[in-house]
């Protein structure tokens, strides 16, 4: 099973507050922006809505494997 | 001994500067005193809220807890006076402070041209949130602006402004856009956007004078002699650092406040950082003037951990900024100008670096596909430079090719030889040569 997570790069970010005005759950984006951490929020339904608003190309939309292919909990699904 | 830190200014430089200390120094006394009357916000992000793309609510990133959490004094007032030998900076109101490390991060402010009328209310400059208030605020009965200047401060005022619905005439003195930076086909591409956005743009004209009539500006004069009717000037020729408090106190300038490398002043307690600082690159032996938010934070970094005694020189990159320029989505990084002089600015603009005008020996590999259009300049073992316009699939590659000054001779003949295929040559080979999370 593959998720997804919006990463950030802070060096981009100049705290204008777009991507958490937009975030239809009101997650601060902004501040994991800034200092460039994912934003690991369980609420977080990787919309992309905040990357694509971002003047400045700070968030970016990332797959991460959630489970392991290989290593799935549930055997049969993959 | 407890060490006493003063901090003048509350932009992106000061705020770093201070929260950096904090995290090495947990006992200093850490006041932060800003002549605005509310807590930190998003200086570019002032060009959004003309735009009405957010509200101003939205552009305080960092609430009055944060400074509290941080145990970081905040204080609204003017400074005065520094007195460097009595270690004591002077506010307007009388009150005084005394400090053992003191930063100037003070920033710069908009300069206007000497001309009959310039200072009337109708005539506006964009350097903080009361200017962006008074902008909308004088927009409301505004029915046509003209906006004077270059760089992206320009662009940005002219688009807030068209977005308020006020008939929006922007001036050139010369033929094109931005030309000390942008090529003549990347200005066309922003010239274009400008015109969808109903912006009408007027070439060759210099600003000889503002009308007025009541104390009103009711239209400007040009050169040549024509008058152009209007009720709002905007005005972004450049900035200017501030220089007033460090001229009085002694400290050595420039262009802007001198520092050495670790952000040092010519007085061994007081430092300089951000838009006012004019800072020697140890890479060159030049000093260096920038006006963006990612060299201020930078700067306010590198700068706070040397007030607090952990020795570090400062390593200055290739500025970049990612911004839309008249819509048209733009990553400026290292030297990509014409060493052309820019008509329409006099010095830097917001959101600019001196390094983007520098013309180096490089080889221009240029890639065009209608609205996106891509310009790399290829040193004879790195990439010093690139403008990418529309499509930002190699904006993050390139930040990090030039940044990293990667060597490119394994692709440099394949980039000359097919241009056609600089955007799959450039990202397989950042995929190969830097962290995959970054690129």
């Amino acid at each position: 099973m593959v998720s997804a997570v919006v990463m950030a790069e802070s060096v981009r970010c100049v705290e204008c507050g777009i991507c958490t005005y937009n975030c239809p759950l009101g997650i601060d984006v902004r501040t994991h922006a800034r200092l460039g951490q994912p934003v690991a929020d369980s609420y977080c339904l990787t919309c992309g809505d905040c990357v694509a608003r971002c003047p400045r190309g700070t968030l970016r939309l990332e797959a991460s494997a959630v489970f392991d292919e290989g290593a799935s909990p549930f055997p049969g699904m993959r | 001994m407890t060490r006493r830190y003063v901090i003048v200014g509350n932009g992106p430089a000061g705020v770093t500067a201070a929260e950096t200390i904090r995290r090495h120094d947990a006992a200093g006394e850490i006041t932060i005193v800003g002549d605005e009357n509310v807590p930190f916000y998003s200086r570019p992000g002032l060009a959004y809220l003309l735009t009405g793309t957010i509200p101003e609510k939205q552009l305080f990133s960092r609430p009055d807890s944060d400074y509290a959490r941080q145990r970081l004094q905040r204080k609204v007032g003017k400074v005065q006076a520094i007195d460097p030998r009595g270690h004591q900076i002077t506010l307007a109101d009388g009150r005084s402070l005394a400090y053992d490390r003191l930063l100037l991060a003070i920033g710069a402010r908009a300069l206007r041209p000497e001309i009959p009328g310039i200072d009337l209310e109708g005539v506006v400059t964009l350097d903080n949130l009361e200017d962006a208030r008074r902008i909308l605020r004088l927009a409301r009965r505004a029915k046509r602006a003209c906006v004077v200047g270059g760089g992206i401060t320009a662009v940005e005022l002219a688009e807030g402004l068209a977005a308020q619905r006020v008939e929006t005439h922007y001036l050139m003195r010369k033929d094109r856009y931005w030309g000390g930076v942008l090529d003549p086909q990347e200005s066309t591409l922003v010239e274009t956007r400008l015109a969808d956005e109903r912006i009408r743009v007027h070439r060759g004209v210099d600003l000889a004078a503002v009308v007025e009539r009541r104390g009103r500006v009711v239209a400007i004069d040009t050169r040549s002699g024509a008058r152009l009717p209007c009720d709002l000037l905007a005005v972004a020729i450049g900035t200017q650092p501030r220089l007033d408090l460090a001229r009085q106190a002694g400290l050595a300038t420039g262009r802007g406040i001198w520092t050495d490398d670790t952000f040092r002043t010519s007085d061994a307690d007081i430092y300089a950082a951000g838009d006012a600082a004019e800072v020697l690159d140890p890479g060159t032996g030049e000093r260096v003037l920038d006006s963006l938010w990612s060299v201020a934070i930078e700067q306010g970094k590198a700068a706070g951990e040397n007030l607090c005694g952990v020795d570090q020189p400062y390593r200055r990159e290739a500025p970049f900024n990612v911004t839309r320029i008249g819509g048209v989505t733009t990553t400026l990084i290292g030297a990509v100008g014409s060493g052309a002089r820019d008509e329409d600015l006099v010095t830097l603009s917001r959101g600019d670096s001196q390094a983007w005008r520098e013309r180096l020996d490089a080889f221009a590999v240029v890639s065009d596909a209608g609205a996106n259009r891509l310009r790399v300049l290829l040193g004879a073992d790195r990439i010093v430079g690139a403008v990418v316009m529309g499509d930002q699939t190699l904006s993050r590659p390139l930040q990090h090719l030039i940044r990293g000054r990667i060597d490119i001779r394994p692709v440099r003949d394949h980039l000359i030889q097919r241009p056609s295929e600089v955007i799959q040559v450039l990202k397989g080979f950042a995929q190969r040569t830097v962290p995959l999370a970054a690129v």
